[in-house]
């Protein structure tokens, strides 16, 4: 059931929060062991939060849009006194002593936890095999990956066990999970959502968004997590989205660019079925009134060097402070360098420590301007190429990853191929601009595609607004 | 770049991990044809600067639930190793 009719129901008194719950955990206990969405499942805790619900409703207490509404979270944000590992030992067993604010807001809305979804450790991979605790699998084939980082909450919400999931977004870890999963997913401008709370991997880069079943799901929630924080001192002092109000408002007379560079017509490992979608979906905004046409964003090309640079670069600064001394589990030596070394060696996975070397070596001395110097350049000439391209167009589209979902292991032996998969999702979070995958058919596969929506930085309200019109043409079989 | 980033590696991971590497930065290379000479450096997407909060107290973490999740206290410190010479 779609999170809109749920929260209408629990206020009508139709339906309680209680039984809504009940029926979610059950799916959960069905499948979850093949699946393996979630790092926690707090069916215990979400039962007592519906019971509260109900007993607001019955008191006739005003509550919040997403009352009695069942939703995931990936296990990189915060939540106070409930496990919170991002996928790593080296936070295993670690209770955080405050809600992240987009948790804090959530609570208020009525909201329900369900649980703690798996991550690729500490969001960095594209498929949510580098997990501690094991891989989590693509519920239209358990033989897939679902994507990642984010892919335990892509997944959560393909499986049915919520109808929403919040995830994380550095570089493509909501858009291209959600499109391997055929679910909506959304990647907010930089600074729309508050980090406060959300572990820090790559910060100039990070950023919350929801997952759903529906573009208006997705709208709804993220109205809720939106606005500025205070505590986060890179969100953009502005009240929160209202976008359910423009939704239905379609893309007559809306310019929208077809990003021919990400296209497949310029990178290369586009997969057919994937490029006919984009054609597709073409003809679906033209027959709906847009003036569709091809643009082109040159820089894009090289958004992925620049990411596999600046990532890792800010990430190697923001895992310093996992050392074993004021929280985490510590492997105890000599002296407190060598419990560090150790303690480091022993919590962090290989692509982490992969990813803390690369960021090491492009911020030394030596080749601090070859790398890091120049990626940050280059991310200047993206923005202006978006910035010009924004000129002509309204909002931007591509496809949200170059090919459906691969068979687990197909790509852990060569992080480079993995990091490909990246390709188109990368140069929104560069330049900081909103995009979102929209499910739209499936490949030959029989997996989901799905198509990215890009605009400019603040445009979410446009986004959506074609995100409503893909979604409703989508598995017609255009014309 | 292992030692400066605080991680001991065997021999066999060393070898693996300067491959995968070499293969990334070996991408990255594309970047060297481009002349960005004129175009300055951007470190955040958003044009924000100085934010300061107010310089008043708040609210702050509960002292017994920081130090529940701690590897190791002694009297509302966290105890660590020696750090120089005998303990």
């Amino acid at each position: 059931m779609k999170a809109t009719e749920i929260a209408e129901k629990v206020l009508s008194g139709e339906m309680s929060a209680r039984s809504v719950v009940e029926q979610h955990i059950e799916i959960i206990n069905n499948i979850e062991s093949d699946v393996n969405a979630f790092n926690l499942v707090t069916a215990e805790q979400a039962l007592i939060d519906a019971d509260e619900i109900d007993s607001k409703i019955a008191s006739g207490e005003t509550l919040g849009p997403l009352a009695g509404v069942p939703i995931s979270v990936k296990d990189n944000l915060c939540t106070r006194g409930v496990e919170t590992t991002c996928s790593s030992k080296i936070l295993e067993g670690w209770k955080p002593p405050y809600d992240a604010t987009v948790i804090e807001k959530l609570k208020e809305a009525g909201a329900i936890i369900m649980g703690k979804t798996n991550l690729d450790e500490f969001a960095m991979g594209s498929s949510t095999e580098n997990s501690a605790f094991g891989p989590t699998r693509n519920p239209h084939n358990l033989e897939l990956v679902p994507g990642g980082s984010s892919g335990g909450s892509a997944a959560a919400v393909a499986a049915g066990f919520s109808p929403l999931a919040l995830g994380s977004d550095t570089g493509g870890s909501i858009r291209q999970p959600a499109a391997l999963c055929g679910v909506v997913g959304v990647k907010p401008t930089y600074g729309r959502v508050s980090r406060y709370g959300l572990v820090a991997f790559a910060s100039s880069l990070d950023q919350i968004g929801p997952f759903a079943n529906t573009v208006s799901d997705a709208a709804l929630t993220l109205e809720v997590i939106s606005g500025h924080d205070p505590r986060d001192s890179t969100s953009i002092p502005e009240k929160p989205l209202d976008i359910s109000g423009v939704l239905n408002q379609g893309v007559e007379g809306m310019r929208i660019g077809v990003i021919e560079e990400l296209s497949g017509k310029g990178l290369g490992g586009f997969s057919q079925d994937v490029v006919s979608r984009v054609e597709e979906a073409i003809k679906v905004f033209s027959n709906a009134g847009a003036d569709v046409e091809s643009a082109s964003v040159p820089a894009s090309i090289y958004g992925l060097s620049a990411y596999y640079v600046i990532a890792p670069a800010e990430a190697s600064s923001n895992l310093a402070r996992y050392d074993g001394i004021r929280f985490g589990p510590r492997t105890e030596a000599a002296t407190t360098a060598e419990t560090m070394t150790a303690t480091r060696t022993k919590g962090f996975g290989d692509e982490v420590k992969r990813r803390i070397m690369l960021g090491t070596y492009a911020l030394s001395a030596g080749y601090y301007d070859a790398y890091y110097g120049k990626s940050q350049r280059v991310r200047t000439l993206i923005m202006n190429d978006f910035a010009k391209a924004y000129e002509k167009f309204d909002i931007l589209i591509s496809p949200t990853s170059p090919t459906t979902a691969f068979p687990l292991g197909d790509k852990t032996a060569d992080p480079m191929q993995m990091y490909l998969q990246d390709v188109c999702t990368i140069p929104s979070n560069l330049a900081g601009h909103p995009a979102m995958s929209v499910p739209f058919g499936s490949g030959e596969d029989g997996m989901p595609v799905g198509i990215q929506i890009l605009a400019p930085a603040m445009a979410e309200r446009e986004m959506f607004q074609a995100a409503k019109v893909l979604e409703s043409e989508s598995g017609k079989g255009i014309e | 770049m292992a030692r400066l980033a605080q991680l001991a590696l065997s021999e066999d991971e060393l070898d693996a991990f300067t491959s995968q590497l070499a293969a990334v930065l070996d991408h990255a290379a594309d970047l060297e044809a481009l002349n960005v000479d004129d175009v300055e450096p951007s470190t955040h997407p958003f044009p924000l600067k100085n934010i300061l909060r107010i310089d008043e107290p708040g609210e702050s973490f509960d002292i017994e639930e920081v130090f529940e999740v701690a590897p190791d206290i002694e009297e509302s410190q966290f105890r660590v190793p020696p750090i120089l010479g005998e303990a």
